[in-house]
């Protein structure tokens, strides 16, 4: 568990990116920090590994204050994944994934052993091992990137829009990949996004964030769509443009769901969802759908 | 053709010299302008002050410093070692604004990652910042080597011993052979150093090729793969 206490960040610049924020998250659960640019979201990620330190308040994990501990070692023992996967130009894929192993002082065969097998779990062929990063198309780069983040089997993975720079049909792939890794790990996850339906979809709880780290609502995505707490969450979520107010509409193969923009958002049909998040429906809304 | 004969082994043993004059200055130069560059990018404050400073070092004609350094450390006037440590000094002013640039020119989110690794600051120095700086730090060394090659002749002018005693022996003589034959040789010199430098490159820093060569479209098993650009 990952707790926040009253944590304020102010920089240099007397910028406040984060204000007295006070935030549980849960382990073994995906937490998704949802807001746009200058919420601080990504301020508040850095502050769980130490890459930035809170002017006032504790951050705990399991209980220390992480304050007390030293950030190099700190970092080397939770998952990192970034947007433009941040992998090193000069090191092959396998060294790319056992970096952390090499800097925690795995000897280097077992190392790449393990790089190997990660990159099974992560699903890269490992004929890639012994390319270099610039060799591989950006889906591939950011699977790398998940598999350096799991190299030493952290509890706590941080991924920073991890998939915001690559192209529709790869994020859909590497979000689907997530949601099964996470099935398969039960890691505790911290995922940082612009995209709502991104934070709908892999989230287990959601924290909507407005300017300053304040937390407008938190919940899971179903509390969320079905009580937004004020204007700013039903904007964010889109429920007060109607995209979200779904209706039926009779189609050749069965209902079809409409979106508020007359927009059809699929087919309703009778089973139940058998994975992913528990939902309302089977309709997820118009940018994850489409299956 | 019978003047290089007859004097091969002046030439060689003159060659020899002109090597030595300039290797050690390029090395030392190199070992000491990547500390400094690193502190110089490090800390803002000195920065502009250790740059400057060495650009205005540069400025210095070199035949009045080969002059001036028996006066300030004490060497005898013809020692080498004055020509020495003045390339030295030549080689850490082109090389300390090189290896400062190049290592502000490193991808932010490359040491933001690495910093989330868990590298400690000077770990990220030595195995990330300073081998992506790799390509640049190369082409500020070919820049030096040649340029280092070149300034050794001037060091006959004051009695040091290498492939610019041809120019002006052959100067003084009226022959130009003589002179022909020590500016081949500088040359060649130049060149070997330079091909030497490029090797070394492409060994040490294979990477940098593989990105260059293979541009945005390469070919993955047969599948197009577009690189991320």
């Amino acid at each position: 568990m990952i707790e926040f206490r009253s944590v304020t960040k102010q920089f240099p610049d007397g910028t406040r990116a984060v204000d007295s924020l006070s935030l549980v998250i849960p382990s073994r659960k995906t937490t998704v920090l949802v807001g746009s640019s200058g919420s601080g979201k990504t301020t508040i990620l850095r502050m769980i590994n130490r890459m930035v330190d809170p002017t006032s308040g504790v951050v705990e994990i399991d209980g220390d204050d992480i304050a007390g501990k030293e950030p190099v070692k700190l970092r080397r023992g939770i998952g990192y994944v970034m947007q433009n996967s941040g992998l090193l130009p000069h090191r092959k894929v396998i060294d790319n994934i056992a970096t952390v192993l090499y800097l925690t002082g795995v000897a280097r065969g077992r190392a790449r052993g393990r790089a190997l097998e990660l990159m099974d779990t992560v699903g890269l062929d490992r004929a890639f091992a012994d390319r270099y990063p610039s060799q591989l198309s950006g889906g591939q780069q950011q699977r790398v990137g998940v598999a350096r983040g799991l190299a030493v089997d952290p509890n706590i993975l941080l991924m920073d829009e991890p998939f915001g720079a690559v192209d529709p049909i790869v994020r859909s792939e590497l979000q689907q990949e997530l949601l099964r890794l996470q099935r398969e790990l039960g890691k505790t996850v911290v995922f940082v996004t612009h995209d709502i339906d991104e934070a709908f979809l892999l989230g287990d709880q959601i924290a909507i964030l407005k300017t300053g780290g304040e937390i407008a609502q938190l919940g899971t995505p179903t509390e969320i769509l079905s009580n937004p707490a004020d204007d700013f969450v039903s904007s964010f979520v889109g429920t007060d443009r109607g995209a979200r107010a779904l209706h039926l509409a009779p189609g050749r193969f069965g209902n079809l769901v409409i979106d508020g923009t007359g927009r059809p958002a699929g087919i309703l049909v009778n089973e139940s969802p058998t994975e992913g998040p528990s939902w309302p429906g089977q309709t997820r809304g118009p940018s994850t759908d489409g299956r | 053709m019978s003047w290089l004969l007859a004097n091969l082994d002046m030439v060689l043993s003159l060659t020899l010299d002109h090597i030595w004059l300039s290797v050690v200055p390029i090395v030392l130069g190199f070992l000491l302008a990547v500390p400094i560059g690193a502190i110089a990018n490090r800390y803002h404050l000195v920065r502009g002050t250790l740059v400057t400073a060495s650009g205005i070092l540069y400025a210095v004609p070199s035949l009045a410093l080969f002059v001036l350094l028996p006066s300030i450390i004490g060497t005898q006037i013809l020692d080498p070692l004055n020509v020495i440590i003045a390339l030295t000094l030549y080689a850490v002013a082109l090389m300390v604004r090189t290896t400062a640039d190049a290592l502000a020119d490193v991808e932010p989110d490359v040491i933001q990652s690495a910093k989330a690794m868990g590298y400690s600051t000077w770990g990220r120095l030595v195995r990330v910042e300073l081998p992506l700086s790799g390509p640049v730090l190369l082409a500020g060394m070919r820049v030096v080597a040649v340029s280092t090659v070149s300034l050794v002749s001037v060091g006959a002018l004051i009695g040091v011993n290498s492939l610019g005693y041809l120019f002006i022996d052959g100067f003084q003589r009226n022959f130009p052979l003589e002179i022909l034959v020590g500016i081949i040789g500088t040359v060649v010199i130049a060149l070997v150093f330079d091909g030497l430098l490029v090797l070394m490159g492409r060994f040490l820093l294979p990477w940098s090729r593989i990105t260059r060569t293979n541009g945005r479209l390469i070919v993955v098993q047969d599948d197009p793969v577009v690189i991320n650009p």
